[in-house]
């Protein structure tokens, strides 16, 4: 029977991938039903894109202003080796915007907000908060899931518009004022190379992100059971399967769009 | 309508989580109008029993009759008119930290009602000294004694004046006065709204109580179920081992 045993546990787990897929799925659709069912509740809504959005600024800010710097210092050491310096500026920016904006900032909220909501409705779901609701014949996913899918999926693209820009403005200071690239045409190459299309398709990446973060952080907080320890155990996975979510969509995602 | 007096049946319930078989073939009919004391041990379902009557568990097997509608098979929306009609009080009162007292007792109202801000405040203030509470309406629930949230958590319950009230343990973990306080809290909610109560607890003097009628849950069946006076005198081995306390007895204590 032991030569079995490798065959079971991996049965076991797979099967175990699955519900968790179908139980994610369902909270999923139920989360679109009740989108389009009243009341809307604005005030919570705005409480939430204030958590998630105006809170997650300052890192933000810092997570675009030293990748877009150290990204510059990089392609600089890279690109002085065959004479291309002036394309720092460009290279930059089209990484941040494509790329690194949406995928770091997405990462930095999962980490910042993904786990807090996770935290938040698994420690209402073991003190019974979540049954409250219920109770009191409201619904907890348009009460407490619904207002949080939708303030991550408006926040995350003004987000990493805030990351672009504050990256390539990073990069401006490392490439023009430390390594010596000329003004003019560290700019000009950005205007050049930089197209509309690659901000806003790194802004719908992020509006997907900020989907996949949400609806793990709720889904992970909304299903806890086991108390203190099982609400740390939701925010861990909440954070890790947001995180591999988020980064396995971006190669589907840049893989359909660009 | 049912007319036979019992506001809530469950005719033979069976209830499992996982491998553990919790509830094993439950019939019990709650008496409209009246308290109806749920005694068992620990651990035993009995908050499990309860959380069936208002459909935030559903059994296996079996059916729930509210007024003689079975809401196990019935959908979310008239389940929720249904849960209209019921108050409860969690174990630990549950009420929502993020909000104070005055936003936790206020929520049934602002949700299930249009009134104006004014006479929400004014119905809360009501509630609060229905329950001994005055003047707390700014504090949060984690600046609450123990007791305090559980008088909250009634008052939350009562706000629409429902016609069934369920309490979960309301006295595990208090001390007697307070549990006594919390024992005539609910005589006296009962006496004042008219309403029917079920109160899950272990604590069989409050039991006697508040009780008109007491009801013993063992091993996943009601074993024994009647007036305060019957159960005292229930020639039952177990019902005698439980209310008397004793550790030698039919009862397995590990």
């Amino acid at each position: 029977m032991s030569l079995m045993r490798p065959f079971e546990y991996v049965g076991a787990k797979f099967l175990g991938m699955l519900d968790e897929a179908g139980e994610l799925l369902l909270l999923f659709l139920q989360t679109i039903l009740w989108l389009f069912r009243p009341p809307f509740r604005l005030r919570v809504l705005f409480k939430q894109m204030e958590f998630v959005g105006v809170g997650s600024i300052n890192v933000t800010i810092l997570t675009g202003a030293f990748t877009g710097g150290v990204f510059a210092l990089q392609s600089f050491h890279g690109f002085s080796l065959f004479g291309a310096e002036s394309l720092v500026g460009s290279t930059v920016a089209l990484a941040l915007t494509r790329e690194l904006g949406p995928v770091l900032t997405s990462l930095m909220v999962t980490g910042r907000a993904g786990s807090a909501m996770a935290a938040e409705l698994g420690t209402m779901r073991v003190t019974e908060q979540v049954d409250a609701l219920y109770v009191m014949a409201v619904s907890p996913v348009q009460y407490l899931v619904v207002p949080r899918i939708i303030a991550a999926v408006l926040m995350l693209p003004v987000l990493t518009i805030i990351a672009d820009f504050v990256g390539i403005v990073g990069s401006y200071v490392v490439g023009v004022g430390l390594l010596g690239i000329n003004h003019g045409i560290f700019i000009s190459k950005i205007m050049e190379y930089l197209e509309f299309s690659d901000i806003s398709m790194g802004m719908t990446k992020a509006a997907f992100f900020g989907l996949i973060l949400s609806m793990v952080g709720c889904y992970k907080g909304f299903y806890t059971t086991g108390g203190a320890e099982g609400v740390g155990r939701a925010t861990t996975q909440a954070v890790v399967l947001a995180s591999v979510l988020i980064l396995a969509s971006d190669y589907v995602l840049t893989a359909i769009m660009f | 309508m049912s007319d036979t007096g019992n506001i809530i049946e469950l005719r033979d319930i069976y209830k499992s989580f996982g491998s553990q078989q919790v509830l094993k073939g439950i019939n019990l009919a709650i008496p409209r109008g009246e308290t109806t004391v749920i005694i068992g041990r620990s651990g035993g379902g009995k908050s499990v029993m309860l959380k069936h009557m208002i459909g935030l568990i559903k059994p296996d097997q079996g059916q729930v009759l509210v007024e003689g509608d079975d809401i196990v098979t019935m959908g979310d929306h008239r389940l929720n008119q249904v849960r209209r009609r019921f108050g409860m009080l969690f174990q630990d009162a549950a009420l929502f930290d993020s909000m104070n007292v005055l936003d936790n007792v206020a929520f049934p109202l602002r949700e299930h009602t249009r009134l104006p801000e004014q006479e929400i405040k004014d119905k809360v203030a009501e509630k609060l000294a229905m329950v001994g509470l005055t003047g707390v309406e700014k504090k949060m629930p984690g600046e609450l004694s123990g007791g305090m949230r559980k008088r909250v958590g009634l008052a939350r319950a009562i706000t629409l004046e429902p016609e069934i009230i369920l309490y979960d343990e309301p006295t595990t973990g208090l001390d007697p006065p307070l549990s006594a306080a919390i024992n005539r809290l609910i005589s006296e909610t009962q006496e004042r709204l008219g309403v029917t109560s079920v109160v899950i607890s272990h604590d069989i003097e409050g039991a006697y109580e508040v009780g008109h009628n007491i009801a013993m849950l063992y091993l996943g069946k009601i074993i024994a179920q009647g007036a305060p006076s019957a159960i005292r005198d229930s020639s039952d081995e177990v019902v005698q081992q439980f209310i008397h306390g004793w550790a030698e007895g039919p009862i397995e204590v590990i």
